[in-house]
Formats: structure tokens, sequence, C-alpha cells
């Protein structure tokens, strides 16, 4: 006897519901071997992560917060992912919308909010959609690899942020550190219910919601959905694919950018080096996780915005805020094996016969 | 003579800074010369460098460290030929995986590693003889072992691909794993040697950058070179001359803004330091525009998972 | 037994699939030193039967012996250790290697450092014992497929092979060639080697064979030698019916040309030119054939006509309009319909549901759509009518079209295409791999196109069909017409001469040049 796996021709939708729990469920049991491996108790760091993120109303605010800049950065990788492009450069154009909007907020010091608000706002997401576009160009017209064009771009998007903080935007106050000067108080974004949740949130909802319709009801999105599933048949039927994946990158560009906006509008206040704990990374995750949905993309970034959060709790009984990194790739790892066995039944056969899978043809 | 003096040292430093990448690059082409596209490079080139110096630190023995990193980046590679050729896990995302979970891996392993200094390091160790040759001998031949390591290394996996049986199964897996299998060549076992080996030699990239070239940890210390090494496979068309040209080639471009910085130039570090990824998507863009007319090309399997009819 | 000498006896064989009975209790004996055919129609089990010969499948119940001895074949490896080996009709060569590099490959001997000097000189041994010219430095993809094919019979040879299956040998090769494989075969039965010939061609099995087993079904249903039997006998043991009646084609009035091809080259993949030079036109109400061995330029040329591949020179005119290096989109508006060759690959996105698959070409049109948005009412109702009109049998309309069988997708595929507004149908081996039921009902849909005053291009390999259904036949070499021949003057000599590559104007003494 031996065990082999065996393709199925469908997933039964049963294990599509589950899948992503059983996932999570394997990653937290393989964080937990790591944890104890490393001295500590897996239940009281899993507790502290869990009071910190999910347990009252500031660990729930403090979640959703997290989560906005996940949310509008793994909005956009899933977006260009439902056509087969990698777009693993979120965090570079998140840097970009981030840095377009500091200099609206920064060379409009004086400008009421109804009209540096708009601005940061546009000018946060050109930027994010130019930064998506540098790569999308070559890889529409000469077939240049975006994975890596995308993820090499996120250094340059970063070294130029740190370029401007340690030099011509310094503020001129507190030389000391790597800090821009404060944005005005028109340039901050307002926050919701007395928390620091903010606007972005509401731009992520809208965004979620906008793709959801967008793919499942008009043109554009039938022809993401065909060339994403064959882009022969694309070609075959006329569609303009160079055309759509420069436009698809370019949104999905322009949503990780509008999430750099919010965050250094609403959160920071001034533009830092440190504005992002790795959102764009965690989009991919999220992106994945949440197999392309944008309201699912929704609930994921959210468990990651608690994953975060609840990290950040942890460290007070000395977790690293790397281990977090770990789980969430581990988690990563996880989705991926559950999500492979769906596609296979495991099954115990006779040493003599070899199963003969699927696909096996009749003739020819 | 300043100028001549000047000219030698970039170069040398050239090697040494192309080096780990040099590494990582020759694991990500036998692993692609299988068939399987591994995007975790950065990841098993982190994990290397950590449990290189890690042990380092502990044995006090560079051997020891050397043979942690080899362990360590293997085990990754196994994780991404688990995901990749059983499970069939797409190799993209996996690759992904597998660079998230190792840069989390290693921030939590260093953690307290960070400014432990090296009680030995690889130094430098000129070769008699050739090091006194004009120029080329302080160029190639004033570094480290780990550096002298690559001079067999090319040629030898050179020899292996292209002038052995098991190089000819592991190139026919990559082309058309059908028809080796169908003429008995073991696929699997061939695509997980490779992927695991090229997990090995990144990893030995990494511990080159924390044991010879830094030598220290730092969290995220390879910045980037993982997905360097990913480009200049694709520079090189799978050819381990080609890919050892690529790599000082980046190492020139970083020595230089390094030698730039020093020279006191007006221009700020923080472009300097884009140079080399600059570069290097300005290089992937030219060398896709052209590949169409070259005969040699990306095996044709690569990225794709193989299953028995 | 006993008394006969058999190389493969296969007895009582059963394999299952899903659904399917592949093989049904089937029996084999084939005699050492003789040529057996193996008669059968698409899906009649051969495939699956040799598949279990060599190792690749195993099957359910029955037994197998070589030689008089009772084995268990495990791999294509175990097969070949036993001397069974296959040419495949689609080969396994790896396209970047060498002929010696291929034919070395898997192989244990050298363990290590490859010297491929005597490798070298061993092939071409072998190639000059058997007829099988080829140049063991060259690579693969620089070969014609006819050498490829002595490639794969060397890379049994050279394992030693003495069971040798060949599937469908003949459907990629010229008459010339064909000629030259059937040499070989004979000089290797001549030297004790045993032949397994897989075909659906009658002729070849009359002309080649020293025995034949028909399968229909998954049973083995008719065995004999070859001298007994005759071509009309095989025919209605292999169809187990009367074969379909060639269709009715009334006459249609022929109309203006929609399709005027002048001087077009063309690029392949490889660089080389594929297209070199054609000229032809495509009347209103009228099928015009383009028969030709395959890889002779057929699939580019539908894809330069339909904008997915750029002509170099020349031009291509559309009802008159030009349309060169047109977008594929401006190609379709203009009335241009194309079922291509790979149906699943191209023309359907297989895990993609009907409705998404049957409103590819229409959902940009104002009545599928408001504004920027698809009605998916309206694509639903549309698709229904589809469905229904053309006997597309599927659970529901959300079903995947890769769970469809063949004839059903390439039944949707024509639905889809022949229901948009269009002058023109570009259709590349509409019936290839499709069962008699399927391969009729496309038939009677490209007549049905002909009577309603819309010209097609018809590209096959099947010259029977062309012949049922053309009102003209065009032969396409190296990239060019050979040239054409009205249904009233057909002639299949001139036909075969011209696929090999002999012009109608040199015929009588072009024999020796063929292929040249």
């Amino acid at each position: 006897m031996k065990l082999v796996l065996e393709k199925r021709e469908t997933v039964s939708s049963f294990y599509r519901f589950v899948s992503p729990l059983l996932a999570i469920i394997m990653a937290l049991v393989l964080g937990a071997a790591f944890l104890a491996a490393s001295g500590f108790s897996p239940l009281k760091v899993y507790y502290y992560m869990w009071w910190g993120a999910f347990s009252d109303w500031y660990g729930i605010s403090e979640t959703l917060v997290t989560s906005i800049p996940i949310m509008l950065c793994a909005l956009g990788v899933a977006l260009a992912a439902k056509m087969l492009l990698w777009n693993v450069g979120a965090e570079g154009q998140f840097h970009m919308g981030a840095f377009a909007a500091a200099w609206v907020a920064l060379s409009m010091p004086d400008a009421p909010a109804w009209q540096v608000m708009p601005l940061m706002v546009l000018a946060g997401m050109a930027a994010g959609a130019i930064w998506a576009l540098l790569p999308a160009v070559p890889r529409a017209y000469l077939g240049v690899n975006e994975i890596i064009t995308t993820l090499l771009l996120n250094y340059v998007a970063i070294y130029w942020v740190e370029y401007l903080v340690h030099g011509p935007w310094r503020d001129p106050v507190n030389l000391n550190f790597p800090l821009s000067a404060p944005f005005s108080s028109a340039a901050r974004l307002p926050s919701l219910f007395g928390t620091r949740i903010h606007l972005g949130l509401v731009f992520a909802l809208v965004a979620a919601g906008l793709i959801w319709f967008a793919l499942g009801r008009t043109k554009w999105g039938y022809e993401v959905t065909v060339i994403g599933e064959n882009p022969r048949a694309a070609r075959y039927a006329g569609m303009n694919i160079e055309r759509n994946i420069v436009l698809t990158m370019c949104l999905a560009g322009a949503l990780a950018g509008l999430g750099g906006m919010a965050e250094v509008s609403a959160i920071a206040g001034r533009m830092t080096r440190q504005l992002s704990p790795g959102y764009g990374y965690s989009a991919i995750i999220v992106a994945w996780l949440a197999k392309v949905n944008p309201w699912a993309v929704v609930l994921v970034s959210v468990l990651f915005g608690g994953l975060l959060v609840g990290g950040y709790s942890a460290q007070v009984i000395g977790v690293s805020a790397a281990s977090v990194n770990m789980l969430q790739g581990l988690m990563l790892f996880c989705v991926l094996a559950t999500e492979a066995l769906g596609r296979y039944r495991v099954r115990a056969v006779h040493a003599a016969v070899r199963g003969s899978g699927e696909g096996a043809s009749i003739d020819g | 003579m300043m100028a001549d003096s000047m000219f030698v040292s970039i170069l040398s430093a050239a090697v040494s800074s192309g080096t780990p990448v040099l590494y990582a690059a020759l694991g990500e082409l036998v692993c692609e010369r299988s068939g399987v596209l591994n995007l975790g490079v950065e990841g098993m080139m982190l994990v290397g460098a950590v449990s290189g110096f890690l042990t380092a630190v502990r044995t006090g023995s560079l051997a020891a460290g050397v043979l942690a990193a080899l362990i360590a980046g293997g085990l990754m590679g196994l994780i991404h030929a688990l995901m990749t050729i059983t499970l069939k896990v797409n190799q993209v995302v996996s690759g992904l995986a597998l660079t998230l979970f190792g840069t989390g891996l290693s921030g939590y392993l260093g953690k307290s590693m960070i400014g432990v200094p090296l009680p030995v390091t690889f130094s430098q160790a000129p070769i008699p003889g050739l090091s006194s040759i004009p120029l080329i001998g302080t160029i190639l031949f004033k570094h480290d072992l780990l550096v002298y390591l690559t001079y067999v290394v090319v040629p030898v996996l050179w020899f292996y691909l292209y002038r052995t049986r098991p190089g000819l199964h592991l190139r026919s897996v990559g082309e058309s794993p059908e028809t080796a299998d169908a003429l008995g060549v073991n696929v699997f076992a061939i695509r997980y040697a490779s992927v695991t080996a090229g997990g090995m030699l990144a990893g030995l990239g990494g511990a080159y950058l924390s044991l010879a070239y830094a030598p220290s940890w730092l969290e995220n210390m390879t910045a980037g070179r993982g997905w360097i090494a990913v480009a200049l496979v694709i520079f090189a068309v799978w050819d381990p001359f080609r890919a050892m040209l690529g790599a000082y080639l980046f190492g020139g471009i970083d020595a230089l803004g390094f030698r730039i910085q020093v020279l006191g130039a007006r221009i700020p570090s923080f472009f300097l330091k884009m140079m080399p990824y600059v570069f290097t998507i300005v290089v992937l863009i030219i060398v896709t525009a052209t590949a169409a007319r070259r005969s040699s090309r990306a095996p044709e399997a690569l990225g794709l998972p193989y299953e028995r009819e | 037994m006993g008394t006969v000498d058999y190389a493969v006896e296969m007895r009582d064989i059963t394999k299952r699939f899903p659904g399917v009975i592949a093989s049904n209790h089937v029996n084999l004996a084939v005699r050492r030193g003789s040529i057996h055919a193996l008669l059968g129609e698409n899906g009649a089990g051969k495939s699956t039967l040799m598949n279990i010969l060599t190792g690749l499948l195993r099957p359910d119940s029955g037994e197998i012996c070589v030689r008089g001895e009772r084995v268990a074949l495990r791999s294509p490896a175990s097969a070949i250790a036993l001397g069974i080996g296959m040419v495949h009709q689609h080969f396994r060569l790896v396209q970047t290697f060498t002929v010696a590099e291929n034919i070395t490959l898997g192989m244990s001997r050298p363990r290590f450092a490859l010297d491929m000097a005597p490798i070298e000189r061993e092939v071409a041994k072998l190639s000059s014992e058997y007829g099988l010219a080829v140049n063991p430095h060259a690579k693969i993809w620089q070969l014609s497929v006819g050498e490829q094919q002595r490639v794969e019979i060397i890379k049994m040879l050279y394992r030693g092979v003495d069971v040798l299956i060949m599937d469908e040998p003949t459907a990629v090769l010229t008459p010339q060639e064909v000629r030259e494989l059937f040499e070989t075969l004979r000089r290797m039965t001549a030297d004790g080697k045993t032949i397994i010939f897989i075909t659906h061609k009658l002729d070849e099995v009359m002309e080649i064979s020293d025995r034949v087993t028909v399968l229909r079904a998954g049973k083995d249903v008719f065995s004999c030698d070859t001298r007994e039997t005759n071509a009309r006998e095989l025919a209605s043991k292999m169809v187990g019916r009367e074969i379909g009646q060639t269709p009715e084609r009334p006459p249609v009035a022929i109309g203006d040309p929609v399709l005027e091809v002048r001087e077009l080259t063309a690029i392949g993949d490889r660089g080389t030119m594929v297209l070199a030079g054609i000229d032809l036109d495509v009347r209103a109400g009228e099928i015009h054939g383009i028969a030709g061995v395959a890889g002779n330029g057929q699939r580019e040329l539908a894809e330069v006509i339909t904008g997915l591949r750029r002509a170099s020179a020349g031009s291509v005119n559309i009802c008159g309009a030009d349309m060169t290096n047109h977008t594929p989109r401006s190609i379709i508006e203009a009335g241009v319909s194309h079922i291509p060759e790979d149906r699943l690959g191209v023309g359907l996105a297989p895990n993609l549901n009907i409705t998404y698959n049957a409103i590819m070409k229409r959902y940009r049109c104002n009545e599928m759509c408001r504004g920027p948005i698809v009605d998916a009412t309206r694509a639903r109702t549309w698709t229904d009518g589809l469905v229904e009109r053309f006997n597309v049998k599927t659970p529901n309309l959300r079903t995947a079209v890769r769970l469809l069988s063949g004839g059903n997708s390439q039944r949707l595929l024509l639905a889809r295409e022949t229901s948009m507004e269009h002058k023109l149908v570009v259709a590349v081996h509409p019936t290839r791999g499709l069962d008699i039921g399927a391969t009729e009902a496309v038939h009677t849909i490209l007549l049905r196109e002909r009577e309603s005053g819309v010209g097609t291009l018809l590209i096959s390999e099947d010259l029977e069909e062309l012949i049922a259904l053309c009102d003209r036949i065009s032969v396409i070499y190296e990239g060019r017409i050979m040239g054409t021949v009205g249904r009233d003057e057909l002639n299949l000599d001139e036909i075969g001469m011209m696929m090999a590559g002999i012009s109608a104007a040199e015929k009588g003494d072009g024999h020796l040049e063929a292929g040249a």
C-alpha cells in the first residue's frame, strides 16, 4: 500500500470554504512549534496577540487602522492577479503615493482642506499609477518579467523617500530625525468615530465595491477575466491585451498609491521612512488568500491587520516583530498546501498499481 | 597611476561584491534548468546568511558556518520543491512565500545577533604567484577562499550541464519532462535535487555576505540581491559563464557607487544605492527585448508543474 | 499456442476510465517478424491498448506475454527493457537537443562524462542500416517532421527494441516519405523485428500489413491475415454500420470574392519563412479547401488572415477592403469567423463557463450591453438559444467548457462563430479528433454556411473531408500554393503529387525530385 495524490475534476464547494480556515489553523500550529522551540509559550503568545487585536474596541480600531493600507494595496495586487500579472511592487507604489501626497501637502501649507485634500488623493494615485506604469509598459509590449521589475522598483522608491527625508525635506526644526515637517491640519485625512480609523477605510470599501462590480458586470471586467484565463483566446476574440495590461497595472498602482496617501496623511502626518512595515508584501498574501475576490480581500486584510497589531502586543512579552512576518510566510505556505490538497484526493493504493490519474485520454 | 589603481580597486571590489549574487544566480540557474522557477532566492540567501553567522559565532568555525548555510539553504529549497513538485503549487506564489517566510525567519533567528562581532572571518588570502600578476592578480587573486571557490564552481557547473549524462538529464527535465520521463529519466528526483542544490548555493551566497563581505548580521542584509540574481539568470541565458559576467557587472556598479561616495562626490548616497536596481531593470528590459532573436531561450518547461498523463 | 511464434500476446485486457471502458476484454496476438496493423477510429481504444503495452498505463485486468513469457510492465523504461518501444504521434523529442543527445537520453551508459563521438557513430551506423537518413549533429528543431520521425525510430533501435509500435505514423508525412517509411519498416521485419502499426487508413493497412486487428468501441471485433480480407470488409468492421452518406450539396450561386490573398509572406515561430507568396481567393457561397501535409504553413495562413500573425509582405483583402495586418478585432468586425486549430487553447477559455465563452465575440455589441455594462440576462438568453440550436449537450450554462466533450465544445465554438455577422469562415482542422457523429454535425454546419452565401476557407489534412465538402481544393506546400483544382476535375493522384511538392506543370517527370 502507498498513498498517491489523485487529481479531482472540481473542488468541492465545502472544501473551498473550509480550506482558508484549515490553512490558518495549520499556520498557527506550525508557528506554535517555532515559538515553543524558542522558549515561548505559544498559547500565551497567541492569547496576547488575540487580546491586543480583537479584545476591546481600541484593539479592534487599531486592527482596522492597520488593515486600511493592506486592503488598498491588496485590492491592487488582486486586480493585477486577475490578469495573471504579479504586482510585487505594491510596496514601492505605496511609498510613491505617500511621497506625491506629501509633496502636495508640504508645498501648500496654507491651503484649505477642500483644495489640498483632493489634490493629495489625485497626486497619490497618479504617483502609484506611474510607478506601476514603469514595469507595465515593458511587460505589455516586450514581455519583460514584471515580477522582477516591480520588486526591484520597491527598493528604488524606498531609497527615494529616504533621500527626501534625509535631505531636502528634512524638518528644519528637528534636524536630528529623518522626518519632514508636519503637514497642516488641512492636509490630514479626517478620522472617524473619534478613533484613529480614517477616511481611508471608506476609500478601500468603495474601491472594493467598484472592483467587484467592474469585474463581474462590465465589458472591461469581462475582458480582464478572459485574458486572465486564456490570453490566446482573448487575443483571438479581438481583445487588446497590451492595453489591458497597462490599464490594470496602473489601476493597481493607483490603489496602492492611494494607500500610501491615506497612511501619510491620516496616520503619520509627515513624511517618514517608516510608513510601512511591509504592507505591500502582506498584500500579496492577502490577495492570494482571498482568491482575488475583492470582498474577501477586505476580510482577510482585517485579519492581517489583527495579526500585525497582535504582533505588536506580543512584543510586550519579548516576541520579535520578525516572528509575525514569519507567521505570515507560514500562513501563505499553508494556504498553498491546503489549496493543492483540495485539487487532489489522497488515496491509498496497492503498491503494484499506479494511479492512472486524470487526463489519460482514451485515444491520442 | 592614481586613476589606474582606482580602476583596479573598483574591479577587484566588483568581484567580491558580485560573488554573493553569483552564488545565488548559479543556484537559480540549476533550479531553472530543471524547469522550476524559484523566486525565493532572497529568502534562501537571508536564511543562509543568518544560519551561517549564528553557527560561526557559536562554534567559532567558519567551516561550520558555511556548512550550516548550505544546509539551511538546502532545506529552504526543499520546501519549495515539496510545494511545487509534489503539491504542484504555482511556482511564482510558492517562491514569493519562500521569500516572505525566509525574511521573517532570518529576522527571528538573527535578532540576538545584531551587532555581535564575528570571532573569525574569511580574510583575504592572496594566491601566491597568481596574485602578483599585474592588474589581473589584484583583481582576481587577492580575495578570500569563497571567491576562489566560484572560479572552480562555474566551470565545473558548465561541464556538468553540457558534458555529462546527469547534466543532459537535468536539462532534458527542464526542456521536456514528458520526453525525459518516457525514457526512464526520473523527473521528480532530478527536480528535487536541483531545487535543493539551488537553495544550497543561494544559502552559500548569503553566508558570503554575513561571513566575508559584511562580515556581520543585519536584518534584510541581502537588500534585493536575491532578486537581482533571478534577473541575472535571464541576462545569462541560463549559462554559468555569462552568469559570472553578469554578477561582476552588477558588482562593478555596486562598487562604483561606493567609490564615488568615498571620493566625496556631490551625488547623494541614496541615488548611488539605487543604481544596481535601476541598472538591473534596464538590462532585463534590453535582454528580453532582444532575446526573441536568440536561439537559446528559457528552458521550455520552466514554471510548469509536471504531471504524468 | 506454442506452434506460432508470437512476439507479443495481450490477453483479455480491460482498462476503465471514469465513465468509459477504454479496453473491454481485448485480445491481441502479434507474430514475430510481422507487420500487424491495429485499425480503428478515434476513440476505439487503440492508444489505450498501446499505452498499456508500453507500460504507460496499467490494465485493470488481463495479462501480457512477451516472447511467450508473462511480464509486468511498470513503466516505459521496463517495456523498453523487454524490447517494446513506441513512436508516438506527437514525438517525444527535446527540441533544443541534437539528434545524438536525444538518442542517448535516458540511457545509463556512459555514466558520467559524455563523449558524443561513439554515440554519433552508432547512430550513423543504424541510420544507414535501415535507410533512416539523418544528421546526428543537427538540433531537432531544425529537422523536418519526417526526419524527426526517423530520429524516434533510431532512438528505439538504439535501445535494442524489437517490437516497435508506430502510432499513426503517416499522418504527418508526404506520400514520398510514407514510401520511405514503409521501405524502412520492411527492412526491419526482414531483420526479424516486429511492427505494430496503428492507423485508421484502410489503404495503408492493405499495403503494408501482414495481419490486421480491428478495434471498435474498446473491443477487438475482427482479426485476420491481410491477404484474406479487403478494404470494404475492414471499413464495415471498423465503423460497425453503414458509413454516413456523403452530405447533400445543393447548387449555390457563387458570388463575389470575400477573401483575396495576394503574394502573402509571413515568418513562423522559428524565424523562418513559412508563407512564401500565397495567392488565393474565396468567393461567397463557396468552400475553398486547402489540402497539404501538416506544417506546410496552414496554421500560419489562417493566423495571418485573421490578424493573429503579421504578414511580412503581400495583402489580405476581405470583401474588397484591405485588411492586411489589421487587428484581430477589426478583422472580426469585417466579418471573419475563425475556427482555430487549437480549440481549447485558442478558441475557447476552458475554465470559464459556457456563457462566458459564447459571448466572447459579442460582449462588445450594443445588443449585449448597456453602456460599459454587459447585460447578463441577455447574454444568458442568447447563449441558451445557441446551445439549443446547435444541440450542445451540457448540464447548464454555468458548466466550465473544459468539462464538455470534444464534440460539444466544437459545437459551441461553431455555434459562436457562425452566429455572428460574418461573410467568411476560416476553419482549420474543424473535425480533428471528433467522433463520426460530431464530424457529421460539423460538416452539416459548414454546408449550411455555404448555402447561406458565406465563403469558407477550409484547411484540413483529411482529403476525404475536403472532397466531400469543397467546391475547389488548393494544395499548400512549403508555404506556397502548388495548384488549385475544381470539384469537377478532381484527381486524387494529382493532389497527392502536389502535396509532395510536385506542381501540376512538372508532373510526370518530377518523381525523382520529390521532396527536394
